[in-house]
């Protein structure tokens, strides 16, 4: 497969694309990791939700 | 399984675990299938192999006005029907739909050089996605503004709506106005113009990516939600926390106020 004498656009078009996915992949992912940290602490410092459920409950 | 059934947080959390990892291996199986047919695609006469970048350009392009347009409906939900997830949907969509907005310009930019010989031109469509951008921006830095979620859900929800102005701007600017960028050719009257070893990889490409939307926007309504299960339990931590910290002084004022 030749790119031609463009190739340096087509490719960095890609790989821009792919770097700003992974980004957002990566984000969503620490962040809930970091959402159910959280609420662990809370959950094993006793403060749990008015419902009595868990504060993980279906997560 | 209803929309009622799905205003239940809980229960959308236990749905949508089930879901995801089915919707994240459709996604990946689709865009490996769309990659591989866009390097196929043969040479365009004009344009050589840079019309390869249409196939990310494109879908991206579609997806940034699909989502400001997902994030309205939401915002209808907020303001009209109360759905309790409908301002999670539209808060948790604005990130992911800026980055689309962002690529979208981005591979325009690099795809315009070669054609055009310019990487930006202040045209009617070029302009009108740039303002879709900012407007992304404005959203998440007024949701970050406001401190209660029900607050800023309200105040997003209004400039959502107005926003949604711009999506016909940006559709039909091609045609209003005189313009370097080309007019629709695949979502026109008369039929796609483009031929199908471009059309089908393109169609692929597209649903490959509103799939990558709807995996992250999922993904993104859990992290949210949550977001403020936490917000709530620490809330409650502090209220506790003030209660036994005031001690007798609290109970007297509480007396005080039962009293009146």
């Amino acid at each position: 497969m030749s790119l031609g004498p463009y190739a340096s656009f087509i490719v960095t078009s890609y790989a821009a694309a792919a770097l700003v996915v992974v980004i957002l992949i990566f984000w969503i992912v620490l962040d809930h990791r970091n959402q159910t940290r959280r609420l662990r602490e809370l959950d094993r410092s006793g403060i749990t939700r008015r419902s009595g459920r868990g504060a993980m409950d279906a997560s | 399984m209803t929309l009622i059934d799905l205003a239940n947080p809980t229960r959308f959390l236990a749905l949508t675990a089930r879901l995801l990892p089915w919707l994240a291996a459709a996604t990946v199986i689709l865009l490996a299938i769309g990659l591989y047919q866009s390097a196929l695609a043969p040479d365009d006469y004009q344009q050589g192999a840079t019309v390869k970048i249409m196939f990310i350009h494109v879908p991206n392009a579609w997806l940034s006005m699909f989502v400001w347009g997902v994030m309205s409906i939401a915002s209808l939900g907020t303001l009209v029907w109360r759905h309790p997830l409908a301002d999670v949907a539209a808060k948790a969509a604005a990130p992911i739909g800026a980055s689309f907005t962002f690529l979208a310009l981005l591979t325009g930019s690099l795809w315009g050089r070669p054609m055009w010989g310019t990487y930006w031109e202040w045209d009617a469509r070029l302009t009108s996605v740039l303002i879709l951008f900012l407007m992304y921006l404005g959203l998440m830095a007024l949701w970050r503004a406001v401190d209660d979620p029900s607050r800023a859900a309200r105040a997003a929800a209004v400039l959502t709506l107005v926003g949604a102005i711009n999506l016909p701007i940006i559709k039909f600017s091609v045609d209003w106005w005189n313009t370097l960028h080309q007019p629709a050719s695949v979502m026109r009257m008369g039929g796609s113009t483009l031929d199908k070893s471009f059309l089908i990889p393109l169609l692929v490409m597209a649903i490959a990516f509103t799939l990558l939307f709807v995996t992250l926007h999922l993904a993104a309504m859990r992290n949210e939600i949550l977001r403020r299960r936490v917000r709530s339990l620490q809330m409650m931590q502090a209220s506790r926390v003030a209660f036994s910290s005031a001690g007798p002084r609290e109970g007297s004022a509480s007396n005080e106020v039962g009293a009146a």
